[in-house]
Formats: structure tokens, C-alpha cells, sequence
């Protein structure tokens, strides 16, 4: 029996641990940071003032219409933030990547953060729409829902002593949790709600005007672009943050061997 | 705009959150870059001088 190629880890790991190391990290996300900064502020600005000054009203809802150019994106990014906290813990669970259980940890406030923009936009375009603040209806609870995931994930990584135990159960819980996001994504199929469908989707044509459609995308890939230079850049922070605490440990461990000694 | 108070303030909002996690976190990497480098000037000092004894 080839002994050796039960012990070598599978290819697919060794690329990502290559990845995840911090010194790479650190160089590689110095790099793009910026980048993604600036594109992010600079894209979001044309989707904002074009969705808010020249696109036109909505037939039906007049100008409350303007509030999807800033809710729509926030929706997808809850949703798509915590897939990628889903992600991260898949690469902490099965190979143990060193990168994925901070960037789960700095993910979780910023999805939350998120999650709680898109349900207060929601709201102010649900008062003057529908006449209500919020209803029970299967989008908005399982929107809810999706945010206490965040809030229980956040709190469970900072609940052990041991950070690796807190990394373990915040990875559990953001793998039970995914199930939420299809029951987010076709609640207003499944069920009859007071929502409105979806307007855009990956396979059918969209449903919503061109002279919309256009600054809703742009403000969506702005956000995201943000979305990714947040959570890059307290990643960045949390690596740093972690080779402080492990040089004045060794620091402090060798100054005791040294007072031991003499 | 009928509805202006509420398209500003969705606004408001979509624009500030983002804003405050983008600033704390450059505040975050900067702190954390000063207390990297304050450390290794440190490291370096007593390196030197453990080799000079």
C-alpha cells in the first residue's frame, strides 16, 4: 500500500493552504484593497444619483421606486454574504484553512450590518407602499431570520475561551443556516405574499424597464465591490491583529525564560 | 417627490452603514499596522542587543 498518498493532502487543499498564507494574504489584499475601494465608492455614486435624480418613477408606485436602488442590492448582499460565511466555514470545517475562520469572523457584522439595512430600506418603501412598517409575510420573516443567523453567529464565535471552539460551532451554525437562503429566495413563489416577485433572475429575461434596470446594477455591483473591500480589509486587520498577539506572547515568554535563567 | 423623507432616509441609511464599517476598518488595518511596526522596531532594538553582549 502507497502510504504516501494517504498522508499527502488532496490537491485541492494544498492550493488552498498556499493561499491562505497570511504573508500572501497581507501582500495580495494591500494590492487590491485600494482598488476595490475607490471602483466601489466611484460605481456606487453613479448608481445612487442616477437611480435618485434621472431614472424615471414607477407607473404604480411613483417615485417610492427610487428606494429599490438602495434596498435591492442590500437584499442580494445579505443573501450573498452569508453564503460566503457558508463558504468560509465549508474551508474551515474540511481543511482547516487558517484565512477562513477570521474572515467567517469579520464577515458576520458586516452581512448583519447588511441584513439590517435591507430590512430598515424595506420598510420605509413598505410604509408609503403598502401602508404598514412590516408584516409577517414569508419574505420579510425569513429575511428576519436570515439576521439572527448573523446576530447568533457573531455571538457564538466570541462565546469560548478557545477561539477555535467559537470558529467550530460559528461554522456549524453558518452551514445549518443555509438552508434559509432558498427559502428566501422562492418565499414569494411558494408562498402567497404581500412582496412583490422577483423582477430579475439568472435565467429568464428581466421584467423591469431597461432605463431601471441599468443604475439598479450599477448601484448593485458598487455595494458589492464595498461588501468585499470591508470584509478584505478586517481580514487584513484580523491578521494583523493575530501576529500582535503571537509576537508579544512569544515576547513575553522569552523574557520569562531570561528572568528564570539569571 | 411625495415621498422624499423616505427615499432620503433609505438613502441615508444605505450610504451610512457601509460608510462606518469602511472607516473602522482602514482605522482597524492602521492601528494595527503602527502596532506591527512598533513591535518589530522593538524586536529589532533587543536583537541588537542581546548580539552585543
Amino acid at each position: 500500500m502507497d502510504t504516501s498518498s494517504s498522508v499527502a493532502p488532496p490537491r485541492s487543499g494544498k492550493t488552498l493552504h498556499r493561499f491562505a498564507n497570511p504573508g500572501q494574504f497581507l501582500r495580495l489584499s494591500g494590492k487590491v484593497l485600494p482598488w476595490l475601494f475607490w471602483s466601489g465608492g466611484i460605481v456606487t455614486t453613479i448608481g445612487l444619483v442616477w437611480g435618485l435624480v434621472f431614472a424615471p418613477d414607477d407607473w404604480q408606485q411613483g417615485d417610492t421606486v427610487r428606494i429599490m436602488y438602495v434596498h435591492v442590492p442590500f437584499a442580494w448582499l445579505a443573501s450573498a454574504g452569508y453564503f460566503s460565511l457558508a463558504v468560509c466555514s465549508v474551508l474551515s470545517l474540511i481543511w482547516r484553512h487558517p484565512l477562513a475562520d477570521l474572515a467567517a469572523v469579520e464577515i458576520g457584522p458586516v452581512g448583519a450590518g447588511f441584513t439590517a439595512v435591507c430590512l430598515a430600506t424595506g420598510s420605509l418603501w413598505g410604509k408609503p407602499t403598502w401602508g404598514a412598517w412590516w408584516v409577517w409575510d414569508a419574505r420579510l420573516t425569513s429575511v428576519f431570520v436570515l439576521f439572527l443567523l448573523y446576530l447568533g453567529h457573531i455571538a457564538l464565535v466570541r462565546a469560548f475561551d478557545d477561539p477555535t471552539r467559537g470558529y467550530r460551532a460559528g461554522a456549524i451554525l453558518a452551514l445549518v443556516g443555509v438552508v434559509n437562503l432558498p427559502i428566501i429566495k422562492f418565499s414569494v413563489d411558494w408562498w402567497n405574499t404581500l412582496h412583490q416577485p422577483a423582477s430579475i433572475g439568472l435565467t429568464g429575461a428581466p421584467t423591469i424597464a431597461a432605463s431601471m434596470l441599468w443604475p439598479l446594477l450599477f448601484s448593485a455591483i458598487g455595494f458589492t465591490l464595498l461588501f468585499a473591500a470591508i470584509t478584505v480589509a478586517r481580514t487584513r486587520a484580523a491578521v494583523m491583529e493575530r501576529r500582535i498577539r503571537g509576537l508579544l506572547m512569544a515576547k513575553a515568554s522569552s523574557a520569562n525564560e531570561e528572568r528564570a535563567v539569571s | 417627490m411625495t415621498h422624499l423623507p423616505y427615499i432620503l432616509a433609505a438613502h441615508v441609511i444605505a450610504v451610512g452603514v457601509p460608510l462606518f464599517f469602511g472607516v473602522e476598518a482602514l482605522f482597524r488595518v492602521r492601528s494595527a499596522q503602527r502596532r506591527l511596526a512598533a513591535i518589530d522596531v522593538s524586536r529589532e532594538r533587543g536583537r541588537r542587543e542581546r548580539n552585543r553582549t
